[in-house]
C-alpha cells in the first residue's frame, strides 16, 4: 500500500477521461490519472513515466527515476510481489 | 540506469561516509529520526548505520501508516464488517493487524466477509456488481493515499452509488513529527523527511520544523546513496547552524506538492479535532473524516460504530519503537513472542515496520560491512 510502483503510459484511454492504460513490468493495466490532471486538462503522453499508489498515478518521473524504483522495490521482496499480485488482480476500469 | 548505477556505487558511498564522518563535532553525539517506514527498510536492508560514524544514531519514525493504527479502530472495523450484507474491504497490509478482538483474517475465518483489494477503486467496482450489499472500504494511509480515497468518494458521488462507503482512517504527519518534537522523551538533532508522502503535501508545511523548533529536516529519497547524502546534508546544516527544508528527492518530490491531490482531499475530508495513534496515543488534528456534505459515504454515520479504546497488549513496546525511543531489538519480546508469523504489535506486521524489516534486514554488523568495503 506504501510502495509507489513505476509504470509507462502506454495510451490515454478514450472515453475514460481519468483513466490510461500503463504497462507495468511487462503487464498493462489501467490507471486512473486524475491526480495528474488539472482542470480537466493532463500532460501525459504515451512513453512518459508515473508513479503509481494504489491504483492512481501520484507523480510523473523520469525514465532513469522509474528504472532505480524499479531497483529499489525488487530488493523489498515479498511486500513488492504482494504488491503486483493484488495490482494484476486489481480492475478498475 | 543511470541512478542505479550511482546508487549501487560503493565508492561514492564509502566518500560520502568519509565526509560525514569529517563533519562530526569530537564527543558530540548526532540523532537524526528517518519518519518513513520505506526509508527504514532501506537502512536496515543496506546496513547503512554501518557506514556512519558510531556517534550518528538514525531513529525510527512514526511514518508507517499500519503500524499507527490503534487496536480499538481496527475492532471497529471488525465491528462494521460483523453486521449484516457489509463487504468490508481492505488493502492487504491491514488483514493481520491485530485489534482487542483479532484481526481481519480472524474475522474472516469466523465468517465475515472482507476482501482484499489493490484500490479503493475496486471497492468501488465491488459495489457497483453487488447493489444488494453494502461495501464498505478500510481507508488507512497518510497523505499519499488519502487523495486516492477522495478521488473515490467523489466518484461514488457522481454515480450516485447508495452501497459505498468509507471507514476513514487517514493519518498526517507533520502533527505526528510535531507531537514527536513536543516530546519530553527524545532528543534530536534533525530529520530524514518522508519521500512519497511529500510528493503530495511537497516540502512547506516542513517549514514550522526548523522555524519553531530549530531543526534541520531533508526530503529524502529511498536508494541507500539518497539516504547518505541526506544525512551529508543534515550534517552540514548542523556544522554551519543553519536549520532549513532541503528537498534531496527533487527528481519526484515538487517543491508544492501535487495541488490536485491536495485539492481533492479538502474537498472530501476535514481534520478530526483528535485521533488516536498506536503508541503516541491522542494527537490534536492529526487525522481526516468524511465531510459532512459526503456524509452517505461516511461508514461511521451509517454504522453504528462501538469507538472503544483498547490498550495495546502489556508486552509490546511498539509505542517506543514509533516514537523512536527504543530499537526493535530492545523491545522484550522482538523475535520470540513478536515475530512476523505470529505478531504481537503492529511494527512487526507491517513490512515497513521498524521491527519487521530489523527482523528481515538485520544481520548486518558493523565490522561485516567495514570489511565489505574495506576491500
Amino acid at each position: 500500500m506504501c510502495l509507489g510502483i513505476p509504470g509507462e503510459v502506454v495510451e490515454l484511454m478514450a472515453g475514460h477521461e481519468d483513466l490510461a492504460m500503463v504497462s507495468v513490468e511487462g503487464v498493462q493495466r489501467a490507471v486512473n490519472i486524475g491526480l495528474l490532471r488539472d482542470e480537466g486538462v493532463t500532460d501525459l503522453r504515451p512513453g512518459d513515466w508515473v508513479l503509481i499508489h494504489v491504483g492512481f498515478a501520484l507523480s510523473k518521473i523520469d525514465e532513469a527515476e522509474a528504472k532505480a524504483s524499479l531497483d529499489w522495490l525488487t530488493g523489498v521482496g515479498d511486500a513488492y510481489t504482494d504488491e503486483l499480485r493484488a495490482l494484476a488482480a486489481s480492475d478498475i476500469t | 540506469m543511470r541512478y542505479v548505477d550511482e546508487f549501487r556505487d560503493a565508492a561514492t558511498a564509502r566518500a560520502l561516509s568519509t565526509r560525514i564522518a569529517a563533519l562530526c563535532e569530537p564527543g558530540r553525539r548526532y540523532k537524526f529520526m528517518e519518519v518513513c517506514g520505506g526509508h527504514t527498510h532501506t537502512i536496515y536492508k543496506h546496513g547503512l548505520e554501518d557506514y556512519l560514524p558510531e556517534t550518528i544514531s538514525l531513529v525510527h519514525g512514526p511514518g508507517c501508516p499500519v503500524c499507527v493504527i490503534p487496536m480499538g479502530r481496527v475492532d471497529d472495523a471488525i465491528a462494521i464488517a460483523e453486521q449484516p450484507d457489509v463487504i468490508m474491504t481492505s488493502f492487504g497490509d491491514m488483514m493481520r493487524v491485530p485489534g482487542g478482538r483479532g484481526s481481519f483474517f480472524d474475522s474472516k475465518a469466523a465468517g465475515a466477509d472482507i476482501r482484499m483489494v489493490y484500490s479503493p477503486l475496486d471497492a468501488l467496482k465491488i459495489a457497483r456488481k453487488n447493489p444488494d450489499k453494502r461495501v464498505v472500504f478500510m481507508a488507512i494511509g497518510m497523505e499519499t493515499t488519502a487523495p486516492s480515497t477522495a478521488m473515490t468518494v467523489l466518484r461514488a458521488a457522481s454515480e450516485e452509488l447508495e452501497n459505498f462507503s468509507i471507514f476513514c482512517n487517514h493519518v498526517m504527519i507533520i502533527p505526528a513529527i510535531k507531537a514527536i518534537l513536543d516530546s519530553p522523551d527524545l532528543r534530536l538533532d534533525g530529520f530524514i523527511g518522508p519521500g512519497h508522502v511529500s510528493t503530495v503535501i511537497g516540502c512547506r508545511p516542513y517549514e514550522y520544523v526548523a522555524r519553531d523548533y530549530g531543526k534541520p529536516l531533508v526530503c529524502s529519497g529511498f536508494e541507500p546513496l539518497d539516504i547518505l547524502e541526506s544525512v551529508y546534508r543534515l550534517m552540514v546544516q548542523v556544522a554551519e547552524g543553519r536549520c532549513e527544508v532541503e528537498n534531496q528527492y527533487a527528481r519526484v518530490v515538487p517543491w508544492a506538492g501535487n495541488p490536485k491531490a491536495l485539492q481533492v482531499i479538502g474537498e472530501v475530508m476535514e481534520l478530526r479535532p483528535h485521533f488516536e495513534w498506536r503508541g503516541l496515543g491522542f494527537i490534536s488534528h492529526s487525522a481526516l473524516r468524511v465531510r459532512a456534505r459526503y456524509s452517505a459515504f461516511d461508514a461511521e454515520r451509517i454504522f453504528d460504530v462501538p469507538g472503544v479504546r483498547v490498550a495495546d497488549p502489556k508486552a509490546c513496546q511498539c509505542g517506543e519503537v514509533l516514537k523512536g525511543v527504543l530499537k526493535p531489538w530492545e523491545c522484550k519480546v522482538f523475535g520470540t513472542a513478536c515475530t512476523p508469523e505470529t505478531p504481537i504489535g503492529t511494527c512487526m506486521v507491517s513490512s515497513e515496520g521498524a521491527c519487521a524489516a530489523y527482523y528481515n534486514f538485520g544481520r548486518f554488523s558493523r565490522d561485516r560491512v567495514r570489511e565489505a568495503t574495506r576491500s
